[in-house]
């Protein structure tokens, strides 16, 4: 039952997804893009579930490049989408 | 195995999911208009924030001191990338952000599968296969990603090897990296009863293929497609998410996975028709090299260039009532959207209707213009996309095209059998007079003449675009005092 109830949530998602990203003007396509890339840095939680606790110095020094890595991708794309869209929304005052 | 909080009932771990889900959805609908997008990224960031935490303390992963100072580090190298990166740099960098987000997770895969071996714990099917996704998606977008950012930055070149060649070592290290993934789901035949250690190897040669796999998707590519493979990438590594979601049952990875994968498709698909190429085209096969057109390109020119200066190109300002402008990746190479903007505002401001005409690929990125645009103050009510001003055209005294060349190439439409043919393209030839700001009469990106500039209502203005802006700014300001 598990899988068809996960199968229901990916194509709802799809669906949603679809719906709201094709309304998205072409003007924010690009913070678009940096956001969904941020937003992409959600598949370290799928390790993280999974990962033990770093017992070897190996694992360890993988898991710390991983966290590096991952949270560069998060803050980095999120901070970027913020300070197009910040310039975005002066314009739009004037 | 548990984290501080993970004694709790496992349904406040799915609640919190749950809400996070809604926020990345919230934060994306958010994104529909200009004014609603700055809280519309917050919330979704407020989301991510939500399930990073919540996982964390959930489940214990690396001791606190590790997870802090990579957190730490993380944090500092994204917050000093994206302070000190310039509008013209960004597609790089969203290219290298989404490398580092692949190289995470097949990294993560692999310390998890050390852990299982370390810890005498047997490997499960949903952990084998979770780990060989990573992996492979992983390894691909890092390189792939890196390779893009590299032909982006100019610092990557294109490829010397023949296509034949490259599809097969692509299909060949494909494969090697299925069956190294096969290998460790299934641990079949002669090891069967071996621990794990004799196992993990196969998780790193499967990266290692997945790596050059990786490397050879892109590398072929011509640099002006990688937006489109930048899109296709990010795409993957949210596709990869779900997936995961699906192994772990995890819903807030299916959920936020299923959109970043539906983003990246859409993207991808509406760039590919704004240049009417398949994908298939823009992976597999380049824009022609132009050497078949070199010697149409003085037929077309000879004789027929009128070269303009800023004076009188002022003189058709003075008059004009209409005045379209046209960016292009020139005018974000000469970094001239501060001199556009005050040309607009010197228009705008003696009553001139002035308007920013925006082809969907202008640039390097979609919707790159309007964001170097944006950061130049440009109000966003003058930005128009190619459907909404193409029919204006005609009512045009004047547009003036800045470092764009192949967006406004009519032989999009007149020349059947031009590598761009059916592309749609600005119509600019309608208005009364076109003045064209360009360097030099080289082809762009698809390396074909540009019929244009001949035409008998096109004056070109030779020079780069940020002084050639600045000198029409400076003789509006004589002109007009």
């Amino acid at each position: 039952m598990t899988f068809v109830e996960n199968l229901t949530l990916f194509v709802l998602a799809a669906f949603v997804g679809y719906e709201i990203i094709t309304k998205i003007p072409t003007n924010l396509h690009t913070p678009l893009m940096s956001g969904a890339n941020a937003i992409s840095g959600i598949t370290l939680l799928g390790s993280v579930v999974v990962a033990g606790s770093g017992s070897t110095t190996i694992a360890t020094v993988l898991g710390f490049l991983a966290v590096v890595m991952a949270t560069i991708n998060v803050i980095g794309g999120y901070l970027v989408s913020h300070f197009m869209l910040d310039q975005f929304s002066h314009g739009g005052r004037n | 195995m548990t984290g501080i909080i993970g004694g709790l009932p496992d349904s406040i771990l799915q609640f919190t999911y749950l809400v996070a889900g809604v926020l990345f959805i919230q934060g994306l609908r958010d994104m529909t208009h200009p004014r609603t997008a700055t809280r519309g990224n917050k919330i979704s960031s407020g989301g991510m924030f939500l399930a990073v935490v919540v996982t964390i303390l959930w489940f214990e992963v690396l001791s606190p001191l590790v997870l802090g100072a990579g957190l730490l580090v993380g944090g500092a190298i994204g917050v000093w990338l994206a302070v000190t990166v310039e509008t013209t740099e960004m597609p790089q960098l969203v290219g290298l952000f989404n490398g580092f987000g692949g190289g995470a997770s097949a990294l993560v895969a692999g310390a998890e599968l050390i852990d299982v071996m370390e810890s005498g714990n047997s490997l499960s099917v949903g952990l084998a296969s979770t780990a060989a996704i990573a992996g492979i998606i992983g390894a691909v977008t890092f390189w792939g990603s890196l390779v893009a950012a590299g032909k982006l930055h100019g610092v990557v070149g294109d490829s010397p090897v023949s296509e034949t060649v490259g599809h097969g070592i692509k299909v060949l290290f494909l494969s090697a990296a299925v069956m190294a993934g096969l290998f460790l789901i299934v641990r079949p035949g002669t090891f069967g009863s071996a621990p794990l250690a004799a196992w993990i190897p196969s998780y790193w040669v499967l990266v290692a293929a997945a790596s050059v796999l990786g490397i050879f998707l892109v590398v072929p590519i011509g640099g002006a497609d990688m937006p489109v493979v930048i899109a296709l990438l990010n795409s993957y590594s949210g596709l990869a998410a779900a997936t995961t979601g699906f192994v772990l049952n995890n819903t807030v990875l299916i959920i936020a996975g299923t959109l970043v994968g539906a983003s990246g498709l859409i993207l991808t698909v509406i760039m590919c028709e704004s240049m009417n190429r398949s994908l298939t085209n823009v992976l597999f096969g380049g824009l022609g090299t132009g050497d078949r057109d070199s010697e149409d390109m003085e037929d077309i020119y000879e004789g027929k260039i009128t070269e303009s200066s800023p004076e009188e190109i002022v003189m058709l300002m003075e008059t004009a009532q209409r005045v379209v402008i046209v960016p292009g990746y020139g005018m974000a190479v000469a970094q001239a959207q501060h001199a556009v903007a005050e040309l607009v505002e010197l228009l705008d401001e003696n009553g001139v209707d002035v308007e920013f005409g925006i082809h969907p690929v202008a640039g390097r990125m979609p919707g790159h213009m309007n964001a170097l645009l944006a950061e130049a103050d440009v109000p966003y009510g003058k930005m128009r996309e190619l459907e909404e001003v193409n029919p204006t055209f005609s009512q045009t005294d004047l547009v003036i095209v800045t470092g764009a060349n192949d967006v406004v190439n009519p032989k999009a439409n007149t020349d059947d059998s031009s590598p761009i043919s059916g592309m749609p393209v600005l119509n600019v030839a309608e208005a009364q007079s076109v003045a064209v700001n360009k360097r030099s009469l080289s082809p762009g990106f698809s390396g074909i003449p540009n019929p244009l500039f001949a035409e008998d209502n096109a004056s070109m203005l030779f020079g780069d675009a940020k002084e050639s802006m600045q000198g029409l700014v400076n003789e509006y300001k004589d002109a007009t005092s």
